[in-house]
């Protein structure tokens, strides 16, 4: 499973000081960094000689590393979170590149995620568009009633569940052509559409998240597909479908005008 | 007479909590409006009180260092979460799951915390359903149970292996709700630095932006510190990289007490180091110990192949694998608690039976051939393939395994790029959580008047060893059902208060601190990272305060970290600014704050002469490896209190009262 002898790589990594400054790629080499390591830690491995040598390490958002948090957002070879599918950024290992390759870094872009520095960008966007509408309106009582009241029929369950497994990386926004976010608010808006605790509210809340996502500034979807085929947790496009028809429902039953 | 007061109240175990309740003060809707809180970290704990306290009327001010709430790390959290719902009929109850508790935590924790707990359980399962969790469910499309270690009931409810996910999304959305209407005003990307105390309560802290780099005043009536654990004081564990101790460490130099510092979990199941470069640890959640079997070659020579890469665990005959814990443990087998059976896997390895890859050979065999096996046959029976094939009978058992765990086997495959469908998991124990935390009373207060701790940064409810999947249920329960109430109780006294000024002597001396230690860092004319001193710190901890301890390593652990620490404040290089986003310099500060704690932790290790739970002291065990407990002199919990140096902490005692349960040997043969 060890690799006999670790990998030399040139990496082209986005440098950017601040969200006013223009950035640009630098050019880097690092040695010897061992297959079974992750793209992470090699960039751990980049920045610990970068001090050494005294100059800036790279910034870039990571916490968990496990594929989970959804902090981790690297534009790889043109790809998000890299080559491999369903993975993050963090999960892709270096025995997915050869030695001597050259490896191009970037940060997601998008007008509604701007660069804060290097490979962070702000993704506040999305908490605002959670905020706008991303919940039940339920107070914690203790006094809800009794949790198999609510009997909820498997596949809409396990549906819910694959919807809400999103983990707001952004991956969608920065792959899709238009910057688009629908994936992203499908996902929370499927997710409370498929279960009847949610279904109160449904109408008001596709109205104010897609309202907010609009503000935001992130692009409409043209049916590309290509937010379904990065995303690291493999979130469907019918989430799509089912936000525009709920979109759709909302807007000819809504009482407001 | 002990100083510490943990103010539990009167009556009955089982009316303590009601009667608590219907006797505390509280504050009416219009008061509530002019009371502020600081909530620090916004996991299950800290994101479900942020919720809940703005649901109330308070203004909260939210801080987490990540750039969203959702992103804390609970979200990891993988298995699930316990409730003593009795949904399957089973024997479960309210005591039951407070007394596996108390004995899971080896009779070392507080009978009226984990009694509240356990009521609390049944409410947190309704809250998240009210709220959309998507828990796992049956047929029926009611919700589905599955059982964890150390207890014979099926109490846990989950969401496939993403459990602590789908509950943190479910407090952010609660909290969204309020950030939404202005009740939380939330500071992404900000770390606290330092509380400030005024006249001698908890009046506010001092937070850096990570992204301007500037430090802000915060003032509230309470601070509430939610910052989770500690386990990244051993460099590599299951934490996430940004995990650190920094705001309680700060709490406790300013007058908190800290709890039990020595009790670590390390947890049995965990990804197998690959080398030098790793950074992380990945858990493989307990859930599958339900159906997965641990074992090791029962040979010596078997064990050296498959280190030497000359035979796969497939090779080695039914009868030549060692299922050790099914024969030490007969009772519990494969599911003791989870300090047993990382100790029982170090026993092995160190046995010479190991069969990883690396050098020390720390790895163990997690193996669900049987279990695919047993699957698939009632599959084929359900399906009516009464001489269905065995290929048949692997092919149904691996699609009912692959329902239950796919995301967990994917993870694996990614990591190790190996498919454990096929070959059995490899599998080592790993630093995972720590029990050890803030001292809090019955109200969750810390030794600072006003400050309040909660979830894993407190020490309160898990005592020696926390068992499975009772994490998210003690964070949910402090945040949603506990600390609401005990707050109130407080804050009552503060209706006329006003708003506190932040132009004052406390804030201005507590900033200029914080100021000089960041000036430090990015001027020291120092050689070495951060990372290096962190690493060093790791390998010391976990060789000498690790899964087992004795009086000799602790002792030279202590002086190693000393040494460490006047290395780093001497030679620490910290590149950028202290006015931009430096992410170099934020793991300065934690790391400076890592290498006090470990110090002390290695003098709660030394000063605890006894065995219990994930503090295992080679001097205090049987002949054949059990752990011993000295109920006559260790049952307390240990709080220190600082005074300067870790070395000159004077420590303090709470003596544990057992009045409802009986204090036995733990046993789980």
């Amino acid at each position: 499973m060890s690799a006999a002898k670790g990998l030399n790589l040139t990496l082209k990594v986005w440098r950017q000081k601040n969200d006013k400054d223009k950035g640009l790629m630098e050019t880097y080499q690092v040695s010897d960094i061992s297959a079974d390591s992750s793209f992470l830690e090699m960039m751990d491995i980049l920045n610990e000689q970068l001090i050494n040598e005294g100059n800036d390490p790279v910034a870039f958002d990571h916490d968990c590393r496990e594929g989970i948090c959804g902090s981790c957002s690297m534009y790889i070879n043109g790809e998000a979170h890299g080559p491999g599918r369903e993975i993050t950024t963090c999960q892709l290992h270096m025995r997915e590149f050869k030695d001597g390759e050259t490896i191009y870094i970037e940060p997601w872009r998008a007008k509604a995620f701007p660069v804060i520095k290097d490979l962070v960008v702000d993704r506040g966007g999305f908490d605002r568009i959670m905020a706008a509408g991303g919940f039940v309106s339920v107070n914690t009582s203790g006094n809800t009633q009794d949790a198999n009241n609510i009997p909820i029929p498997k596949a809409d369950a396990d549906k819910a569940f694959d919807a809400a497994t999103c983990i707001g990386c952004g991956a969608c926004v920065a792959t899709c052509k238009n910057a688009s976010a629908m994936l992203f608010v499908s996902a929370k808006v499927s997710q409370f559409a498929l279960l009847p605790q949610g279904k109160v509210e449904a109408s008001e809340r596709v109205q104010n998240m897609v309202a907010q996502m609009d503000e935001e500034g992130f692009g409409n979807c043209t049916n590309t597909g290509a937010c379904e085929v990065e995303c690291p947790k493999g979130i469907s496009l019918e989430n799509i479908a089912r936000m525009n028809r709920e979109y759709l429902n909302a807007s000819f039953t809504s009482e407001e005008t | 007479m002990s100083v510490l007061d943990s103010k539990i109240p009167e009556g009955p175990l089982k009316d303590k909590w009601t009667n608590y309740k219907n006797n505390i003060k509280l504050v009416n809707p219009a008061n509530k409006r002019s009371i502020d809180v600081i909530v620090v970290g916004t996991g299950l704990a800290g994101g479900s009180a942020a919720a809940t306290l703005a649901e109330l009327g308070y203004n909260v001010k939210a801080f987490c260092y990540q750039d969203s709430p959702r992103r804390a790390h609970s979200i990891a959290a993988q298995g699930g979460i316990n409730a003593a719902k009795n949904y399957q009929g089973d024997g479960d109850s309210i005591h039951r799951l407070f007394y596996d508790t108390v004995k899971g935590g080896d009779y070392r924790s507080r009978e009226e915390n984990v009694y509240r707990l356990a009521e609390v359980s049944t409410n947190i399962i309704d809250q998240c359903v009210a709220q959309g969790v998507p828990f796992a469910r049956d047929y029926g499309g009611l919700l589905d149970n599955r059982s964890f270690g150390g207890v014979q009931v099926s109490r846990t409810f989950y969401a496939k292996g993403q459990t602590g996910q789908q509950l943190l999304l479910g407090c952010y959305s609660a909290m969204s709700r309020q950030i939404g209407k202005g009740k939380i005003e939330m500071h992404n990307r900000h770390e606290m630095m330092e509380i400030v105390k005024v006249d001698g309560k908890a009046r506010g802290i001092i937070a850096r932006n990570l992204v301007t780099g500037e430090l802000e005043r915060h003032s509230a009536h309470a601070v509430v510190i939610a910052s989770g654990g500690y386990g990244n004081v051993f460099y590599l564990s299951t934490n996430a990289m940004g995990s650190n101790v920094s705001a309680g460490w700060k709490i406790h130099k300013k007058g908190a007490f800290f709890a039990n510092p020595c009790y670590t979990q390390i947890h049995p199941t965990c990804i197998p180091q690959h080398g030098d470069q790793q950074s992380k640890l990945t858990l493989m959640s307990e859930s599958l110990r339900n159906d997965g079997r641990i074992w090791v070659p029962a040979k010596k020579e078997d064990a050296e192949a498959v280190r030497a890469g000359k035979l796969t665990g497939l090779d080695i005959a039914e009868e030549d694998r060692d299922y050790y814990l099914e024969r030490r443990y007969p009772s519990f087998g494969n599911l003791v608690p989870r300090d047993v059976a990382s100790r029982a896997a170090k026993e092995r390895t160190d046995a010479g039976y190991g069969v990883g890859t690396s050098e020390s050979g720390e790895a163990v065999y997690l193996d669900f051939s049987a279990a695919i096996m047993r699957y698939g046959q009632e599959q084929a029976n359900i399906h009516g393939h009464h001489d269905a094939s065995d290929a048949k009978i692997k092919e149904l058992g691996t699609d009912v395994i692959e329902k239950k765990y796919g995301n967990l086997f994917q993870m694996y495959e990614k990591i190790t790029a190996d498919n454990p469908y096929a070959t059995p998991m490899k599998i080592y124990p790993a630093v995972h959580y720590t029990m050890g935390g803030v001292w809090v009373d019955y109200n969750l207060m810390t030794t600072i008047e006003g400050c309040y701790c909660i979830g894993e940064a407190n020490f309160s409810d898990h005592g020696a060893n926390r068992l499975g999947a009772s994490a998210l249920m003690q964070g949910l329960a402090d945040g949603y059902f506990v600390l609401p109430y005990t707050i109130g109780d407080y804050l009552a006294d503060d209706i006329r208060t006003g708003a506190i000024p932040t132009d004052s002597v406390d804030f201005d001396e507590a900033e200029k601190s914080v100021q000089s230690q960041m000036d430090f860092f990015v001027n020291n004319n120092g050689t070495k990272s951060v990372d290096y001193f962190h690493k060093r710190l790791g390998k010391i901890m976990w060789n000498k305060v690790g899964m087992a301890r004795n009086e000799k390593v602790l002792n030279e652990a202590i002086t190693e970290i000393k040494q460490l620490r006047e290395e780093f404040w001497k030679e620490v290089k910290v590149p950028g600014t202290s006015a931009s986003m430096n992410p170099e310099l934020a793991k300065a500060a934690r790391v400076a704050d890592f290498l006090e704690l470990g110090e002390l932790f290695a003098r709660d290790a030394l000063a605890r002469e006894e065995s219990c739970g994930g503090h295992y002291r080679e001097e205090h065990s049987t002949e054949e490896g059990e752990a011993m407990r000295d109920d006559k002199n260790f049952t307390h919990v240990t709080a220190w209190e600082h005074k300067g140096e870790p070395s000159d902490a004077v420590l303090h005692k709470e003596e544990l009262k057992y009045e409802n349960i009986e204090l036995k040997t733990r046993s789980y043969k």
